[in-house]
C-alpha cells in the first residue's frame, strides 16, 4: 500500500468545501457527483424497465391476453392505451420494446460506465478529477433528454391505427420502423432519443479515453493500471467507434421516414438488410459494452476477497482488448437468417467462436486468482461469484447460437433470451450489484448491512435463474420471442418463468431495504473495510473520499501492487 | 506454488469423477422425463426440456449435433465451473486456508487454457461448417412453394404449378382458448388453409414479404428464413413423415406477429396432385407430358418448316419450343435425384 497516497486525506480537508445543492447537483462538475447521479438515475429507470418486464411476465403467465386486454387491472390503472385488442396487443409490443432500451441504454450503461467508471476511473488512476469535467455534466444531463424522448414516445401515436409507442423491438428493423410499419410521430422520437443517449455516450468515451491517456499519477503505466480502468478504456473506444455507425443508421431511417429518402425502402432501389449490418456493426460491440465494465470490476473483487493479485493480470488486461476487436467483425450472426451467402455464414460462424477463448481465459483466471486464497465470502464476493458461473452458463449457450446450422432452429426463440439475459440480466447486473456493495462504504460512507446483502443475493439467484433457464426449453421447443400470446404446449415452463421473476421482486425490495437501512442507520464506514487484499488507490482515501482528491498527485512504484 | 501443485492430480481425478457422474444421472434423468411426457409431432409439447420431434433428416442431424456435441459439451463446461468454484469453496476460504499464496502467474496452465479450447472449438467448428453446407446446398427440387409474408397472414403460390395466391390465416376458432379445445385444434396454431407439400420429396421454400419483415419457419423441419420486402429467399427441406407441422412467425412484424401461424401438411404423392388440381393448378406429371407433346409438336413443325421455308424460319420457331421444353424437363428429372441426395444428407 502507497504511503505517499494516504496522506492526502488531511490536505484534502481544507478544500473539501461543497457547493450548495443546484451547484452541487445539477451543474456539478465533480466525478464523484456525476457518479452517483448517474447511479440513482441507473435505480430509478431500472426499477421501471423492471417493471415492464414484470408486465411481460404477467401477461405470459398463461395462455390468451389477460394483462395487455380491455377491462384488465393494467387497463384500470390507465397508464396504458388498451383500449381495443389491436390497441392492447401493440401495447405490449411497446412494452417489450421500452423494456430492451431501457434496462441497456439507461440500467446497465449508466450503472457501469457512468455510475461505476466516473466514480472510480479517476480515483484509481491516481487522478483528480475527469480530464473534461463540464463534458461530464453534458452527458449526464443528455442522457436524462434522451430519457425524457423516449417515455414520451410510449405515450404518442405510433401504429397505423393510432397505437400508441414504437413497437417494433430495440432492433428496430424498417419496414417495421419506417413509415410502413410506424408511421405516428412515436418513432421519430426514439430516433431522437438514440441519437441523444449516443451522443451522450461519445461524449463520455471521449473523456474517459483522454482522461486514461493523460491523467494517471506518476509511475501509473498502462501495465500497472487497474483492470477495471482497463475494461472502461476498452469499452470506451468500442463506443467511441461503435456509435457513430448506430447515428448513421438511424439518421437515414430519420430522412427516409420524413425527407423521402429510400435507403432502407426496396421501392425505391433500398435495401432493410442493409439497416440490419449497420445496426449489429453497433448493436453487437454494444453488448460487450454492456459486459466488459462488468469484467473490470468482478477482477477487483475476486482478488480482494481472496486475498491474492488477480492470477494472470496482463492476459486479463489483453483479454479484454482482444474481446473488443473481435467484438467488431463478427455482427451478422445476428442476420444468419436473412439470406446471407455460405461464405459470409461461415465466416461469422468461425468468427463468432474465436470469441469464446479470450472469454474462457478469464473465466479461468478468476478461478485461478480465488485458487489459493483466503477467501471471505462478504455480499460482493457472493454476487461475483455467482456472476461468474452464470455468465458462463450465458456464454456457452452463445458458442451454441454461434453455429449457423443450429440457430436455424433457435434464432427468435426463447433458447436466444435465455442466453442473452444469462449473460446480461444475470451476468452484467450481477456484477452491478457485486460493485454496488463492493464500493457503497467507499462511496457513502457507510456500511450496509451484510445480512440483507446476502438476502438479496440469494434470493435474487434463485428468481432469476427460474426466470431464465426454463427459456432455454421453451426456445429448443420453438417458441418465438416477441409474443404476446402462445400455443398451450409453451404453458408449463412460462409459469415457472413468471413465479421466478415474483421472486425476484422480492430480492429486489430487500435491494431497496438494505438500500434505506443503511442511509438511515448510518453506521460510520472506514477507508479500507476489506482488507489486505484491497490494493487500488480508492481504499487509500477515506470513506467517502474528500470531495477533492489527490491535489497531490500519488506516486505508484513497481512494488505497490494497484491493480 | 508450483505447477503441479495449482492442481493436483487427485483433484483432477476427483473432479473428473464427480463431473462424469453428475452428467450421467442428468442425461437418465433427462430420458426418464422424456418418457414421461407423450410428445407431439409438429407441434410443442407442454413441459418438454428439449427439441420438438423432428420431421426431416437434416433436422434429425441437427438435434443429434446438439444433444450428442454441443450439449454434452456446454454441460460439461459448466460443471466444470461449478465444480472448481464449489472446491474453492470448500478449500480457500478463511477459516481452511488462513494464509493466502501469493501467486499470480502460470504460463502452462495459461497456455493450457487457450490452447485446449481452441481445439474443441476447431472439431466443433469442423462439424458445424458441414452441416451448414447441407443446410445451403439444396438438392433440386420437386416442388418449388412461395411463401409471401404480409401484416399478418402468409399467401403462398406454387410458381410452376400455376396455383398461386393461396390465402393462409389464423382459423377464427383458434383463436380463442375455449373454442380451440371444443374444435380439437391447437391454439394459435391451427389455419384456414394450409400449406401441402408431398412427403419424401424435396420441397424448395422461397419467401418475401408485402410490407414488413416476416420470417418462415417450421421447427420440426429445422428451418428458417426471413421474407424480406424486395427479396426472394430459399430454402429448403424434405418431410420424412406424413403429417402436419406447425411454425409461427418468427421476426416481430407488428400486433399480430403472434398471430400468423403457419402450417404445413405433408402428404403422398398422390394426395398432393389432387390437391394441385384442385387448385386449379398442373401437376408436375400433366406438365411434363404437355412439355413433350409441345416438343414433339415444335419437332414437327421444325421438320416441315426446313421442308417448306428457309433455315432462317425453321431455327425462330424452335427457339420458344425449345425454352418450353426446358423447366419441363428439369422437373421431370429431379425426382430421380431425390435418392443420392437423401443419402447425402441421413446420418
Amino acid at each position: 500500500m502507497s504511503s505517499t497516497a494516504t496522506s492526502h486525506d488531511h490536505a484534502d480537508a481544507d478544500h473539501d468545501h461543497k457547493p450548495g445543492f443546484l451547484d452541487r447537483w445539477v451543474f456539478t462538475t465533480n466525478h464523484k457527483d456525476i457518479g452517483t447521479l448517474y447511479l440513482l438515475f441507473a435505480i430509478f429507470a431500472g426499477i421501471v424497465g423492471g417493471a415492464f418486464s414484470g408486465l411481460i411476465r404477467w401477461e405470459l403467465f398463461e395462455p390468451g391476453l389477460q394483462v395487455f386486454a380491455k377491462g384488465s387491472m393494467l387497463d384500470s390503472m390507465g397508464i396504458f392505451d388498451l383500449s381495443n385488442p389491436d390497441h392492447a396487443k401493440h401495447a405490449y409490443n411497446s412494452i417489450v420494446t421500452a423494456h430492451a432500451v431501457i434496462m441497456i441504454f439507461f440500467m446497465v450503461m449508466p450503472a457501469m460506465i457512468g455510475g461505476f467508471g466516473n466514480w472510480f476511473v479517476p480515483i484509481m488512476i491516481g487522478s483528480p478529477d475527469m480530464a473534461f469535467p463540464r463534458l461530464n455534466n453534458i452527458s449526464f444531463w443528455m442522457l436524462i433528454a434522451s430519457w425524457i424522448l423516449l417515455c414520451t414516445s410510449i405515450f404518442t401515436p405510433s401504429g397505423p391505427g393510432g397505437e400508441h409507442g414504437f413497437a417494433g423491438g430495440w432492433t428496430m428493423y424498417p419496414p417495421m420502423s419506417s413509415h410502413i410499419g410506424s408511421p405516428g410521430p412515436a418513432m421519430d422520437l426514439v430516433i431522437l432519443s438514440f441519437h441523444l443517449a449516443g451522443a451522450s455516450s461519445i461524449l463520455g468515451a471521449i473523456n474517459f479515453i483522454t482522461t486514461i491517456f493523460n491523467m494517471r499519477a506518476p509511475g501509473m503505466t498502462l501495465h500497472r493500471m487497474p483492470l477495471f480502468a482497463w475494461s472502461v478504456l476498452v469499452t470506451a473506444f468500442l463506443l467511441l467507434l461503435s456509435l457513430p455507425v448506430l447515428a448513421g443508421a438511424i439518421t437515414m431511417l430519420l430522412t427516409d421516414r420524413n425527407f423521402g429518402t429510400a435507403f432502407f425502402d426496396p421501392t425505391g432501389g433500398g435495401d432493410p438488410i442493409m439497416f440490419q449490418h449497420l445496426f449489429w456493426f453497433f448493436g453487437h460491440p454494444e453488448v460487450y459494452i454492456l459486459i466488459l465494465p462488468g469484467f473490470g470490476i468482478i477482477s477487483h473483487i475476486v482478488s480482494t476477497f481472496s486475498k491474492k493479485p488477480v492470477f494472470g493480470y496482463l492476459a486479463m488486461a489483453y483479454a479484454m482488448v482482444a474481446i473488443g476487436f473481435v467484438g467488431f467483425i463478427v455482427w451478422a450472426h445476428h442476420m444468419y437468417t436473412v439470406g446471407l451467402s455460405f461464405d459470409l455464414r461461415a465466416y461469422f460462424v468461425l468468427a463468432t467462436m474465436v470469441i469464446a477463448v479470450p472469454t474462457g481465459v478469464k473465466v479461468f483466471s478468476w478461478i485461478a486468482t480465488m485458487w489459493g486464497g483466503s477467501i471471505e465470502f462478504k455480499t460482493p464476493m457472493l454476487w461475483a461469484i455467482g456472476f461468474i458461473f452464470l455468465f458462463t452458463v450465458g456464454g456457452v449457450t452463445g458458442v451454441v447460437l454461434s453455429n449457423a446450422a443450429v440457430d436455424y432452429s433457435l434464432q427468435d426463440t426463447y433458447y436466444v433470451v435465455a442466453h442473452f439475459h444469462y449473460v446480461l440480466s444475470l451476468g452484467a447486473v450481477f456484477s452491478i450489484f457485486a460493485g454496488f456493495y463492493y464500493w457503497f462504504e467507499k462511496m457513502y460512507g457507510v456500511k450496509y448491512n451484510e445480512f440483507l446483502g446476502n438476502l438479496h443475493f440469494w434470493i435474487m439467484f434463485v428468481g432469476v435463474n427460474l426466470i431464465f433457464f426454463p427459456q432455454h426449453f421453451l426456445g429448443l421447443q420453438g417458441m418465438p420471442r416477441r409474443y404476446v400470446d402462445y400455443p398451450t404446449g409453451f404453458t408449463y415452463w412460462n409459469q415457472m418463468s413468471s413465479i421466478g421473476y415474483a421472486i425476484t421482486i422480492v430480492g429486489v425490495i430487500v435491494f431497496l431495504v438494505m438500500f434505506v437501512e443503511a442511509l438511515i442507520v448510518r453506521r460510520k464506514g472506514v477507508a479500507n473495510p476489506w482488507g489486505e487484499g484491497a490494493t487500488t488507490l480508492e481504499w487509500t482515501l477515506s470513506s467517502p473520499p474528500p470531495y477533492h482528491q489527490f491535489s497531490e498527485l500519488p506516486v505508484i512504484k513497481d512494488e505497490d501492487e494497484h491493480h | 506454488m508450483g505447477t503441479t501443485g495449482l492442481f493436483g492430480r487427485g483433484l483432477f481425478k476427483a473432479a473428473t469423477g464427480a463431473v462424469s457422474t453428475l452428467i450421467l444421472s442428468a442425461a437418465m434423468s433427462a430420458s426418464a422425463f422424456a418418457e414421461d411426457t407423450k410428445e407431439i409431432l409438429g407441434q410443442p409439447t407442454d413441459k418438454a426440456m428439449g427439441w420438438q420431434l423432428p420431421g426431416s433428416a437434416l433436422k434429425v442431424k441437427t438435434e443429434n449435433f446438439y444433444d450428442f456435441g454441443l450439449f454434452p459439451l456446454i454441460t460439461f463446461i459448466c460443471l466444470l465451473v461449478l465444480v472448481l468454484l464449489a472446491w474453492i469453496v470448500i478449500r480457500y476460504n478463511k477459516k481452511a486456508n488462513p494464509v493466502p499464496a501469493k501467486f499470480s502467474h502460470n504460463t502452462l496452465i495459461e497456455i493450457v487454457w487457450t490452447v485446449v479450447p481452441v481445439l474443441i472449438l476447431v472439431v466443433v467448428a469442423i462439424y458445424s461448417l458441414s452441416l451448414l453446407r447441407d443446410y445451403n446446398d439444396m438438392p433440386k427440387p420437386d416442388v418449388v412453394v412461395k411463401a409471401t409474408g404480409n401484416q399478418w397472414f402468409w399467401t403462398y403460390d406454387y410458381p410452376e404449378l400455376g396455383v398461386t395466391d393461396i390465402e393462409s390465416r389464423l382459423r377464427e376458432d383458434a383463436k380463442d382458448l375455449k373454442t380451440a379445445k371444443a374444435a380439437g385444434i391447437p391454439y394459435l396454431l391451427e389455419v384456414d388453409n394450409v400449406l401441402v407439400v408431398p412427403v419424401n420429396r424435396v420441397v424448395h421454400v422461397q419467401t418475401t414479404a408485402a410490407d414488413v419483415i416476416h420470417s418462415f419457419t417450421v421447427p420440426a423441419f429445422g428451418f428458417k428464413i426471413d421474407a424480406v420486402p424486395g427479396r426472394l429467399n430459399n430454402t429448403w427441406f424434405k418431410a420424412d413423415k406424413v403429417g402436419t407441422y406447425y411454425g409461427q412467425c418468427s421476426e416481430l412484424c407488428g400486433k399480430d406477429h403472434a398471430y400468423m401461424p403457419i402450417e404445413i401438411k405433408v402428404v403422398s404423392d398422390a394426395e398432393f396432385d389432387a390437391f394441385i388440381i384442385k387448385q386449379g393448378g398442373k401437376t408436375r406429371a400433366m406438365l411434363a407430358s404437355e412439355a413433350t407433346a409441345s416438343a414433339a409438336a415444335a419437332e414437327e413443325a421444325a421438320a416441315s418448316a426446313a421442308v417448306t421455308a428457309s433455315a432462317e424460319a425453321s431455327a425462330s420457331a424452335a427457339a420458344p419450343a425449345a425454352d418450353a421444353a426446358t423447366p419441363a424437363t428439369a422437373s421431370a428429372s429431379a425426382a430421380p435425384a431425390v435418392t443420392p441426395a437423401s443419402a447425402a444428407v441421413a446420418p
